[in-house]
């Protein structure tokens, strides 16, 4: 008798609980409440993903002063006072002869007289040059990186060079080094990688070339390490610039430098990702 | 720099197409930037001769000429061009010639008159910008011959990226200099002509600043036919290199400086004075130059003189006074080495870059000016006649540069490039860009050539061996870096951390200028002094920002004219703050919001809708603090900011020193600017704000917590926070926690008075509190905010 009662109790409860069940049924595919979240700058994205790359292989992370002296801009980068080179920069003065720095690269300066030798850093950040039209912004990003220890060679930098883009564009992309000109490096070389749109094939990105141009960079000019307090008898070291904005554009496919300067909602709410 | 590649063919055996050629010299440091042929395409055209010529019997403007092809009968063509006459060679297109800009050549009757064909002029087969009537070709031109052939006009034109280091490769000869250490071939050229110097007449000069200028190479070249035309095959070489063709005497400096990168000027002799000076001017002396403008130089500048005054900017541009003119008859050649110290950076003060400055900046080599001469020499007479003068060098010896040699360790070019290449190998390219090797127990002891600026110090030459080698040939070596372990600060929020956390929060990271518009600075900070740039590209972007607000004010109204209602921005980034202790950077983060507190959507009620206010960005501050692990060190204290609400406007204290402000934007800013929403504000310095405390563990009670509410009525003048730190204070350290749930005016609260409601939770770590205990910590609370406050506790 009591077997057949709680059964019977067990019975009438599940009904209920399936009354209830049946009435509490909500339509799950409402939106959730709650706040859209927002997201980070893509130059951000890049140059957060660029700095745990680097930090991986060993380098620091330096920063520096956006407004520079002469000395560490162009001085101690063997850029003296007339050098054709100046010419290119097209620089952002104060009246008391005080700058804004024209690229990352006086972070080395700065970093060497600090630390000295052995080092590895890299240095992102904001540099400026008086020039704006379709493919320039007068404030841009820039990265910079130098190795300085007793066997560091040009065979290094483009092992880092290569790896890195490999790394960072997750594809086995091509490379080549052609000479140039840097004051403050010698040799020193032009870096291009094979183009990420075409594969190297030709199209209006890479002129037809297959080729994009990516990054500057050299072995660090003597001058320059002596400037820096380090024995350049001792020490050798390499050198490279890139651009962050180019290397966002690149990865993200964004096709029109300014797009990162107009803060256009629609634009940066592209990149809310993790 | 552009290059014909016919022109290069002259002086190296060329083994590759131009195409080729780009890249080969691309990988050699010479990048190839344009590749352009030297004409457009077009097909038809010949060399042909006008026979006779006749007014069109219906058309005044019109000639209806017979010019003949060579084979056939002559042919009936009708030209507008006033120059075509009789006798005259010129280019034909024939019927069916496919001309530039999709222009097809068909039979036509012209005021009715047959015309099979058109007289061509430069312009039309894309051979110039603009020409005055047809293109007159030279009486020899081979008639019947296509104007493509008889022209070259299948050329190439490479337009190469020389960098400033090599200013010995802005010639013809410099670039096949290169070209012939490339493919180890010799370097051929024209041969130098040895005209005879018939005449006597010779210039004085003088120099009166041989460390500037070491060496003058000068000579006379007397009645010369300044109208006569310069050749066809120099004026198309002209072109291709991208000069106007002027008159001969200035056409044949320009294909010399070219050919062998030597710049040179040209004096017309009757208007030059007694002798040439080459001296410093005197500071504010001033000259008229060739295009007309006047300057003043500085004391740091070279001029040529003679009698009566300056006549050049030394290397830069000539003055205007003994210029050469078409009725120049005597002229005085001037073929100068100056030193660069004393040219470069000149040119650029009055904005004069010239094809002469950028050479002698760079370095001219200083061997080469008697070479440049006999060379300009030669050319003049050949086409405009005369006879010259002996060449005169005025040089002063010991201000010639001297190239000195310099030590290649085989060891140090290993060591720098991580490849080692056989020590022939090394010879061999060194000694094919005419260096002189020789070598010595660690290497090699290298001499370099006099045109050779750029190589003073072991790792030119290392570049140079690199180079020619290429850089392709330089393996990928991974460098070995021991195991250090590197310092990471605990109290230093990762950046990524705090950007991350504000866009959970629903901000969009920014990027604005770190210069902004001066009139809204000034107006959003009357107090603060913005950092002028001396050479802004706008007035609107002339100064340093001394917060970031003016920044993520201008990038929030313009999303609200992109119709985006709920806007939440923010910036990491230096403000530049000027202050007795000089120039800082802080760096700052900060944020604006705008617009609905929620986007829209079902389900959640209307006041969560409604435009955020002064405490919804605060609750996002608060979010930040809470994670420094020291959210009871900050405290919120109201201030009045120019640029914000007075009465909603906070300072962020850390342990009372200011690290922040958060605020709404003053009314009078919200209509001045025209926001739909009010925005409000946050700015904080990330190093003292965002330091975080380390979290250290303490002890969580087993016993029960108590809670106690009270709704203390107190006057509207009395903060929260005073309220809270009497509270804490009377309390004891039994009190856990401190909740304020509720804020009360109207009905049972007297007007200027406020009901606050608290929570209070009690807690001991070392036993269960009694209602006693939690009796007596009330009415200690209780008649603190009675003396404190003169607080009424509501029931």
């Amino acid at each position: 008798m009591q077997g057949v009662i709680e059964a019977r109790r067990a019975e009438l409860e599940r009904a209920e609980t399936d009354l209830k069940l049946a009435a509490g049924r909500i339509d799950v595919t409402l939106p959730g409440r709650g706040e859209e979240h927002g997201g980070l700058h893509p130059v951000t994205k890049a140059r957060l993903r660029i700095e745990t790359l680097f930090r991986r292989a060993g380098f620091e992370v330096a920063a520096g002063p956006e407004i520079e002296d002469d000395f560490h801009n162009f001085e101690a980068l063997n850029i003296p006072p007339d050098h054709p080179a100046r010419a290119l920069h097209d620089t952002f003065y104060f009246p008391d002869g005080r700058l804004l720095r024209t690229h990352t690269s006086p972070v080395q300066v700065r970093a060497l007289l600090e630390h000295g030798a052995p080092i590895a850093l890299i240095a992102p950040g904001r540099v400026y040059r008086c020039d704006s039209d379709m493919t320039h912004s007068p404030m841009f990003h820039q990265l910079e990186g130098l190795v300085v220890d007793e066997t560091i060679s040009f065979a290094n930098m483009k092992a880092v060079l290569h790896g890195f883009l490999r790394e960072f564009f997750e594809r086995d992309l091509g490379m080549r080094l052609r000479p140039s000109y840097f004051p403050f490096t010698e040799p020193s070389a032009e870096v291009d990688m094979s183009c990420v749109f075409c594969d190297g094939k030709g199209c209006r990105t890479c002129k037809f070339s297959g080729w994009l141009e990516i990054s500057g960079c050299g072995m660090v000019h003597p001058n320059v390490l002596q400037a820096s307090g380090v024995d350049a008898e001792r020490y050798t070291g390499y050198a490279f610039g890139m651009g962050i904005d180019r290397l966002a554009m690149l990865r993200y496919g964004v096709n029109d430098l300014r797009l990162f300067f107009e803060n256009d909602l629609r634009f940066l709410r592209q990149f809310r990702t993790f | 720099m552009k290059v014909p590649y016919s022109w290069l063919t002259d002086w190296v055996e060329v083994p590759w197409a131009a195409r080729e050629l780009g890249s080969r010299l691309t990988m050699a440091g010479f990048e190839l930037e344009a590749l352009e042929a030297a004409a457009p395409p077009f097909s038809g055209v010949t060399v042909a001769e006008i026979v006779s010529v006749q007014r069109h019997p219906q058309a005044d403007k019109l000639q209806v000429c017979r010019v003949s092809t060579g084979q056939g009968e002559a042919l009936q063509i009708v030209c507008g061009a006033s120059n075509a006459r009789a006798g005259l060679k010129a280019a034909l297109a024939v019927v069916g010639a496919k001309l530039p800009a999709d222009l097809e050549i068909k039979a036509a009757k012209l005021r009715g008159v047959d015309s099979f064909g058109m007289l061509a002029s430069a312009k039309e087969l894309g051979l110039a910008e603009s020409s005055t009537g047809i293109l007159e070709l030279p009486a020899d031109a081979p008639v019947g011959r296509p104007l493509r052939e008889y022209l070259g006009l299948d050329d190439s034109v490479l337009d190469l990226n020389v960098t400033p280091n090599r200013g010995d490769a802005m010639s013809i000869i410099g670039i096949a200099r290169e070209v012939a250490a490339l493919t180890n071939r010799k370097l051929s050229g024209p041969p130098t002509e040895r005209v005879a110097h018939a005449l006597p007449d010779t210039f004085p000069v003088h120099l009166d600043a041989p460390a500037a200028c070491p060496k003058f190479v000068g000579s006379v070249i007397r009645g010369v036919n300044s109208r006569a035309t310069t050749p066809m095959w120099m004026r198309e070489r002209l072109r291709r290199a991208g000069m106007r063709s002027i008159n001969p005497v200035v056409d044949v400096t320009n294909y010399v400086m070219l050919e062998l990168g030597q710049p040179m000027h040209a004096y017309d002799m009757a208007k030059l004075r007694g002798e040439i000076r080459v001296r410093l001017a005197r500071e504010g002396e001033p000259i008229t130059l060739l295009d007309g403008r006047t300057i003043e130089a500085r004391s740091d500048v070279l001029l040529i003189t003679d009698r009566e005054g300056p006549v050049g900017l030394a290397g830069i541009m000539g003055g205007s006074r003994t210029g050469v003119s078409a009725e120049t008859t005597d002229v005085f050649l001037e073929v100068a080495y100056f030193a660069p110290e004393a040219i470069v950076g000149r040119s650029r003060r009055w904005g004069l870059v010239t094809d002469a400055s950028q050479r002698f900046e760079r370095g001219v080599d200083p061997t080469g000016q008697e070479r440049a001469l006999e060379r300009a020499t030669a050319l003049l007479r050949g086409i405009a006649g005369g006879e010259s003068g002996p060449v005169t060098r005025t040089h002063s010896e010991k201000h010639e540069p001297r190239r000195n040699p310099v030590t290649l360790r085989r060891t140090q070019l290993e060591r720098l490039l991580g490849l080692s290449l056989e020590a022939e190998r090394v010879t061999r390219t060194l000694e094919a860009l005419q260096m002189r090797v020789a070598p010595i127990a660690q290497g090699w002891q290298v001499t370099p050539p006099a045109h050779r600026f750029d190589i003073a110090i072991e790792a030119d030459l290392i570049e140079e061996v690199a180079r020619l080698a290429g850089y392709e040939a330089i393996p990928e070596v991974d460098a070995v870096a021991p195991q250090r372990f590197r310092k990471l600060p605990e109290a230093r929020p990762p950046e990524h951390v705090v950007l991350e956390a504000l866009a959970m929060r629903g901000y969009q990271e920014c990027v604005t200028l770190a210069f902004v518009d001066p009139a809204l600075q000034q107006r959003l900070f009357p107090d603060r002094t913005g950092i002028a740039l001396s050479n802004p590209i706008a007035s609107d972007l002339s100064v340093m920002r001394v917060s970031l607000w003016p920044g993520l004010l201008r990038a929030a109204l313009e999303n609200q004219r992109r119709q985006q209602d709920s806007i939440r921005l923010f910036k990491h980034g230096a403000r530049f703050v000027l202050d007795d202790t000089g120039t800082r950077e802080i760096d700052t983060l900060s944020g604006v919001a705008c617009g609905p507190r929620l986007p829209e959507q079902w389900g959640v009620p209307r006041e969560m809708r409604a435009p955020a206010d002064f405490y919804d960005v605060k609750g996002d501050i608060e979010s930040l603090l809470v994670a420094t692990g020291a959210r009871d060190s900050f405290t919120f204290e109201a201030v009045s900011l120019p640029c914000l609400h007075p009465g909603r406007a906070a300072r962020l204290l850390r342990q009372g020193h200011e690290v922040g402000w958060i605020g709404e934007l003053h009314p009078a800013l919200v209509r001045e600017l025209d926001f739909t929403y009010v925005p409000v504000l946050f700015e904080m310095d990330i190093e003292p704000a965002l330091t975080v405390e380390r979290p250290a563990y303490r002890e969580i009670s087993r016993f029960p917590q108590v809670r106690r509410d009270l709704a203390v009525v107190v006057d509207e003048s009395v903060t929260l926070s005073a309220l809270a730190e009497r509270v804490v204070l009377s309390a004891s350290n039994l009190l856990r926690d401190l909740r304020i749930f509720d804020v009360y005016r109207g009905p049972g609260v007297e007007a200027g008075r406020k009901s606050v409601a608290l929570g209070l939770i009690f807690q001991d770590i070392s036993r269960t509190l009694t209602d006693d205990d939690v009796e007596r910590l009330i009415a200690s609370v209780v008649a603190e905010l009675r003396v404190s406050f003169n607080a009424r506790i509501r029931e």
